[in-house]
C-alpha cells in the first residue's frame, strides 16, 4: 500500500491564484498572528484554498501549485505545507466530486447503523467502495473516523454539514435532493432537536413530575 | 555539572544532557536510529530505552533529560525487552533485503537486529511497500527499507539548509520525500546517505559496487576545495571506490561535500598513465628517458628567465617544493601558484588565511561576506556559518553580504551592495551594518576570491582589513579576518613561496610568450589558449585536460588518492594525506618525477626521500613544523599592502560558475559531468 503523492496525471492545475473573497478572508486569518510566525496559518489557508476551489470549480481539493501559493505567502518552505496538507485526512490531494460523502463508521456510527447508510450512498450513487468518484462526477465517498456527534449516530458529513439520525431510506432521500441541486437542512433527520433526547424530551418534564413520597 | 549513576558508574555531565549522553559518557552504548549528535533531538525510534530510578517504564534516553543524582540503568531484562520489542516493530514493514542492500555490512538496523532482533516474525500480513523516490543523480532511494528515524529530513532542513525533505501523510502511510519530482538542491546532498541509518538512502554512482568490508581504507584530504575535509578512501584493489568523511571537529565535522565525495568516478578517466612527447605537432608515446631528454634538450641555452612553472589548484606541498627548486636551481624567478592571477599581501600568513577558523565561526556574533559565495566555494564551511546562524536564533547572528549570491546562501543575508563602494559606505559609517559590525564583539569578515581575483583585489583586501581593526575584529584574542580560499593548494603554495621572485613573472607575464619554457604541474584553470605559440609547455599532471592538450611533453603524475601528500587548508592548518592506490601505468609520485629530472637536467635535488624532502619544507617555511593549527588572535593591526590599483566600483562576480566542474578530475567524472547538467545548466539558462 502506497500514497501517491500528487494528483493524478492531467489534474494539477498550472496555476493558482487566491480570488477576492479569498484574499478576505486571508487578512482575518493573518491578523492572529505575529508577522513572523505567520507559518501558524497554514491549516486555516489551506481550508481556504480548498473552498476557493469548491467555489470556482467544483470540486474542493488542494492542487500542488496551491500548496506552493500557500507556501509562498507564509514564507515557509513548500514541503512543510505538503507534510500538513497531507496529513490531515480533510484536506484532499486529490480532486473530488460536488458532494464530499462523510460517512462516520466509528463504533456509535456503526452499532447505529452506519452500514446502511454506506450502502445507501453506494446504491445512490454507483460508488463501489471508499474513495471513489461517482461516474458523473458529483460524489466522492469517504470513509471517517468518530465526527464527534455520536449522540445523534449514525452521521454522514456532507462536506461541511453534518446530516444525523440517518438510516437507508433517509441517506437516498437526501442524496436524491443534492442531486437535483438541493441542500436539505443539517441537523437530525428525525424528530429531535439538535442533540436533545429523540422524540422530545425525557426528563423535568411537567406532566411526568413525581410527586414527593408521602405528599399524595 | 550533574552527577548521574549509569549501571552504577558515576558520572559527571553538562545541565541540559540527555541521558543518552550521560549513559556515553560513561562508556555506556545506547542503541539508536533517529538520535544523531549533529542534529535535533526526534525521539520517534524508541530503540535508546533504558530505565531510570524512579521511573515506572523504560524511556526514550535520547530525549530524557537528567537530573541530580539520577540512576540509569541500561542492561536490564526491561530494558533489552523493550528494545527487543521495537525491533519487532520496525521489522515488521522492512523488506530484510539485505543480501542486496548496498548499506549491508554498515547498517545500523543490521547491527542492532543482531543484538535485539528476533530469530522469526509474528506478523503474517502483506509489508508496506513504498514507492522509491527521485532524489536527484547522487542518492539512490529504496524507500521500503526507510525505518522513518527522520535524520534525512533533519539533516537537510538544519544542516544542508534545503528543506525538501519532508514526511507526508502519517500512520502507516507515512513516506518521506521531496513530494515533487525533483533533484535535492545541495552540495551536502551525499551526507544524506551516511546519515540514513538503513539501507533507503545509499549513494547513488557507487549502487552495487563493493561491499563495506571489502574495501581497504586510507586516511586522506578532500581538495576539490579549500576546507581540507578530512575524508576516508575507500578502495579495493587498484581503484578507490569510494569517498566517505571522517570526523574532524574542527574543520569539517562529520559532513563531506558532493564533489569531494561524487568525483570518484574522475579518478580512473582521462587518465595521463604515461609520457608523451610532441613530434610534428603530434602528441606520441614516450619513454620517461625520452620524454626527460627532450625536455633537457629544450631547456640548454635558455636563460632561467625565460622559463616559468605554474602549480595548480590540487598539488600537494611536496612538489610544489620540488618545483620551486628545481626553478631556483634553472635560474628561473618566474614562478606562480595563483592561476586564477589572485592578490595577496604574503609578508604575514594572517593576510591570507581564514584566521578565525571554522569552528571559530562559531564565536562569531556578526559576520560580512565580500566577495565569496560560500555555499559554492566551500559548502562545508557554509554549514558550519548556518550551524552558527541557526544556534545564534532569529537575529543573533547578522550576515552582510557584498556582491548578491547567485542561489539562497542558507542562512538570511542582507545584500549590501553589489561592489566596493559598499565597504566604503561601511568604513565611513554611513550604512547602517556599520553599526552592527562595530556593536558585535566578535565580528568576522571573509574575503573571497570574487574579491581578490580582481585587478584591485589586494585594494580591497586592504579596505577589508582596516574595516576589521575598525570594528574590533582584530585583538589579542580573536583574530576576524579571514580569506576564503578556493584552491586546496593554494596556501601551501604561499607558505612555500611559490609565487615570482625579484623581476619574476606571474601566470599573466608569463603568457602571449612571456617564457619560453613554461612547466605546468597540474595547471589547467587559467588561459591556456594564450600560452604563446613559441612556448614549449611541459605538462605535468594526472589529466588529460586544457594544459596536456596544449603540452609539447607530458609527464604523468598522480593524483591526491595516490601519494602521501601535504595540503594546507584556507586556514592554514597543514594535514597530511596518505596514499589510498598506486597511480596507474607510468605515472609517478609529482616530486619523484621533478627529483629525476633534476638529475637528468645536471641540476640535482637535494632530496632522496620524502623525509628529506619535508625537512626542506619546514626549512623553507616552519608551519610544516607544526603538527597543530590553533586559534589565534594578534595585537598588530598592521594592514596588508594595498597594492598598486585602486579600488573600482565594478560589480563582484562569483568566481565559481559551476560548482560541479572546477577542476580537471571533476570534469573527468561523469556523476559530476550529470551533476553540472541538471543542476547548473536549467539555472543558467533559466537566468539568460
Ligand atoms: S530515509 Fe533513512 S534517514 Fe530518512 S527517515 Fe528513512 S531511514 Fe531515516
Ligand atoms: S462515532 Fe460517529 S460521530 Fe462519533
Ligand atoms: S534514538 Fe531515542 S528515540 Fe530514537
Amino acid at each position: 500500500m502506497s500514497v501517491q503523492s500528487d494528483a493524478p496525471q492531467g489534474a494539477e492545475p498550472t496555476h493558482f491564484a487566491f480570488d477576492e473573497d479569498s484574499e478576505r478572508q486571508i487578512a482575518t486569518v493573518l491578523a492572529k498572528y505575529p508577522p513572523e510566525r505567520k507559518a501558524s496559518g497554514v491549516l486555516p489557508l489551506l481550508y481556504i484554498v480548498q473552498k476557493q476551489m469548491g467555489r470556482a470549480t467544483g470540486s474542493a481539493w488542494i492542487p500542488r501549485v496551491a500548496m506552493d501559493v500557500v507556501a509562498e505567502r507564509l514564507e515557509m518552505a513548500p514541503i512543510r505545507v505538503y507534510e500538513v496538507a497531507t496529513f490531515y485526512l480533510m484536506f484532499n490531494t486529490t480532486p473530488i466530486g460536488r458532494y464530499h460523502l462523510q460517512v462516520c463508521t466509528t463504533t456509535s456510527c456503526w452499532l447505529r447503523g452506519s452500514d446502511d447508510v454506506t450502502a445507501a450512498c453506494k446504491a445512490a450513487t454507483g460508488i463501489t467502495s471508499f474513495g471513489e468518484t461517482s461516474k458523473d462526477g458529483l460524489f466522492t465517498l469517504t470513509e471517517v473516523e468518530c465526527l464527534g456527534a455520536c449522540s445523534n449516530a449514525p452521521i454522514l458529513q456532507v462536506d461541511d454539514d453534518y446530516y444525523e439520525d440517518l438510516d437507508g431510506p433517509r441517506t437516498l432521500e437526501l442524496i436524491e435532493a443534492l442531486r437535483r441541486g438541493e441542500r436539505p437542512t443539517p441537523g437530525p433527520t428525525i424528530a429531535r432537536m439538535a442533540c436533545a433526547p429523540a422524540g422530545g424530551r425525557k426528563v423535568l418534564r411537567e406532566d411526568a413530575v413525581q410527586k414527593p413520597q408521602g405528599q399524595e | 555539572m550533574v552527577k548521574v549513576t549509569v549501571d552504577g558508574i558515576p558520572v559527571e555531565v553538562a545541565a541540559g544532557s540527555s541521558a543518552l549522553q550521560a549513559c556515553e559518557a560513561a562508556g555506556k552504548e545506547i542503541p539508536r536510529f533517529c538520535y544523531h549528535e549533529r542534529l535535533s533531538v526526534a525521539g520517534n525510534c524508541r530503540m535508546c530505552m533504558v530505565e531510570v530510578s524512579g521511573g515506572r517504564k523504560p524511556v526514550a534516553s535520547c530525549g530524557f533529560p537528567i537530573n541530580e543524582g539520577m540512576q540509569i540503568f541500561t542492561d536490564t531484562e526491561v530494558v533489552r525487552r523493550a528494545r527487543r520489542a521495537v525491533m519487532e516493530f520496525l521489522l515488521i514493514n522492512h523488506p530484510l533485503d539485505c543480501p542486496i542492500c548496498d548499506q549491508g555490512g554498515e547498517c545500523d538496523l543490521q547491527d542492532q537486529a543482531f543484538g535485539y532482533g528476533a530469530d522469526h516474525t509474528r506478523y503474517h500480513e502483506n509489508k508496506r511497500a513504498v514507492t522509491d523516490k527521485y532524489l536527484g543523480p547522487l542518492v539512490k532511494t529504496v524507500m521500503t527499507r526507510c525505518i522513518q528515524c527522520t535524520r534525512c529530513i533533519r539533516f537537510s532542513t538544519e544542516i544542508a539548509g534545503v528543506p525538501e525533505l519532508g514526511g507526508i501523510s502519517r500512520g502507516e502511510n507515512l513516506e518521506i520525500t521531496n513530494y515533487v519530482e525533483k533533484a535535492l538542491t545541495s552540495e551536502l546532498s551525499g551526507n544524506l546517505i551516511d546519515i540514513c541509518p538503513v539501507g533507503a538512502l545509499t549513494s547513488q554512482p557507487y549502487a552495487f559496487t563493493a561491499r563495506s568490508w571489502e574495501l581497504k581504507r586510507t586516511d586522506s584530504i578532500d581538495v576539490c576545495d579549500a576546507v581540507g575535509t578530512n575524508i576516508v578512501m575507500q578502495a579495493r584493489g587498484a581503484a578507490v571506490l569510494r569517498i566517505v568523511p571522517r570526523i574532524n571537529d574542527e574543520v569539517n565535522e562529520e559532513w563531506l561535500a558532493d564533489k569531494g565525495r561524487f568525483v570518484v568516478d574522475g579518478f580512473r578517466r582521462r587518465r595521463l598513465d604515461r609520457p608523451w612527447v610532441r613530434v610534428d605537432g603530434r602528441l606520441q608515446p614516450a619513454s620517461w628517458q625520452d620524454a626527460f631528454a627532450t625536455i633537457a634538450t629544450r631547456l640548454k641555452d635558455v636563460p632561467g628567465q625565460r622559463i616559468g612553472a605554474i602549480a595548480g589548484d590540487m598539488c600537494d606541498a611536496e612538489s610544489m617544493m620540488a618545483l620551486k627548486d628545481l626553478m631556483e636551481t634553472l635560474g628561473s624567478p618566474n614562478i606562480d601558484c595563483r592561476q586564477d592571477g589572485a592578490k595577496y599581501d604574503t609578508s604575514r600568513r594572517d593576510f591570507y588565511t581564514f584566521n578565525t577558523g571554522i569552528a571559530g565561526i562559531e564565536d562569531a556574533d556578526a559576520l560580512l561576506i565580500v566577495g565569496s559565495i560560500p555555499r559554492q566555494e566551500a559548502p562545508v564551511l557554509n554549514a558550519r556559518i548556518r550551524k552558527r546562524y541557526l544556534a545564534a536564533g532569529r537575529g543573533g547572528f547578522p550576515i552582510g553580504m557584498i556582491g548578491a549570491p547567485n542561489a539562497d546562501p542558507t542562512y538570511a543575508v542582507d545584500v549590501l551592495g553589489q561592489g566596493p563602494d559598499a565597504l566604503a559606505a561601511l568604513a565611513d559609517g554611513t550604512h547602517p551594518f556599520a553599526d552592527v559590525l562595530a556593536g558585535a564583539k566578535k565580528p568576522m569578515i571573509i574575503v573571497g576570491h570574487g574579491a581578490l581575483t580582481r585587478p584591485d583585489g589586494q585594494a580591497i583586501a586592504r579596505a577589508c582589513w582596516d574595516l576589521a581593526a575598525k570594528v574590533g575584529a582584530i585583538s589579542p584574542d580573536w583574530h576576524g579576518f579571514n580569506v576564503l580560499h578556493t584552491a586546496a593548494s593554494r596556501v601551501a603554495g604561499l607558505d612555500l613561496g611559490f609565487l615570482p621572485g625579484p623581476q619574476g613573472r606571474d601566470v599573466a607575464g608569463m603568457l602571449d610568450g612571456g617564457v619560453d619554457v613554461l612547466w605546468l604541474l597540474g595547471a589547467d584553470e587559467f588561459p591556456t589558449d594564450r600560452i604563446g605559440p613559441e612556448t614549449f609547455v611541459v605538462y605535468q599532471g594526472h589529466h588529460g585536460d586544457a594544459g596536456a592538450a596544449r603540452a609539447d611533453v607530458i609527464l604523468p603524475g598522480t593524483l591526491y588518492a595516490e601519494k602521501p601528500g601535504t595540503y594546507t587548508n584556507t586556514e592554514g592548518r597543514v594535514q597530511e594525506a596518505f596514499r589510498a592506490v598506486m597511480p596507474p601505468g607510468d605515472a609517478r609520485e609529482d616530486w619523484r618525477i621533478l627529483r629525476a629530472f633534476s638529475e637528468v637536467a645536471g641540476r640535482k635535488l637535494p632530496y632522496d626521500t620524502l623525509e628529506a624532502l619535508r625537512a626542506r619544507m619546514v626549512q623553507a617555511s616552519p608551519v610544516f613544523g607544526h603538527a597543530a593549527w590553533s586559534r589565534h588572535g594578534t595585537s598588530d593591526t598592521t594592514a596588508p599592502d594595498a597594492g598598486t590599483v585602486p579600488v573600482s566600483d565594478a560589480p563582484l562576480r562569483p568566481v565559481i560558475s559551476d560548482y560541479y566542474l572546477t577542476h580537471a578530475v571533476c570534469r573527468a567524472s561523469p556523476t559530476m559531468e550529470t551533476c553540472s547538467g541538471i543542476y547548473v545548466h536549467p539555472a543558467i539558462e533559466a537566468a539568460e
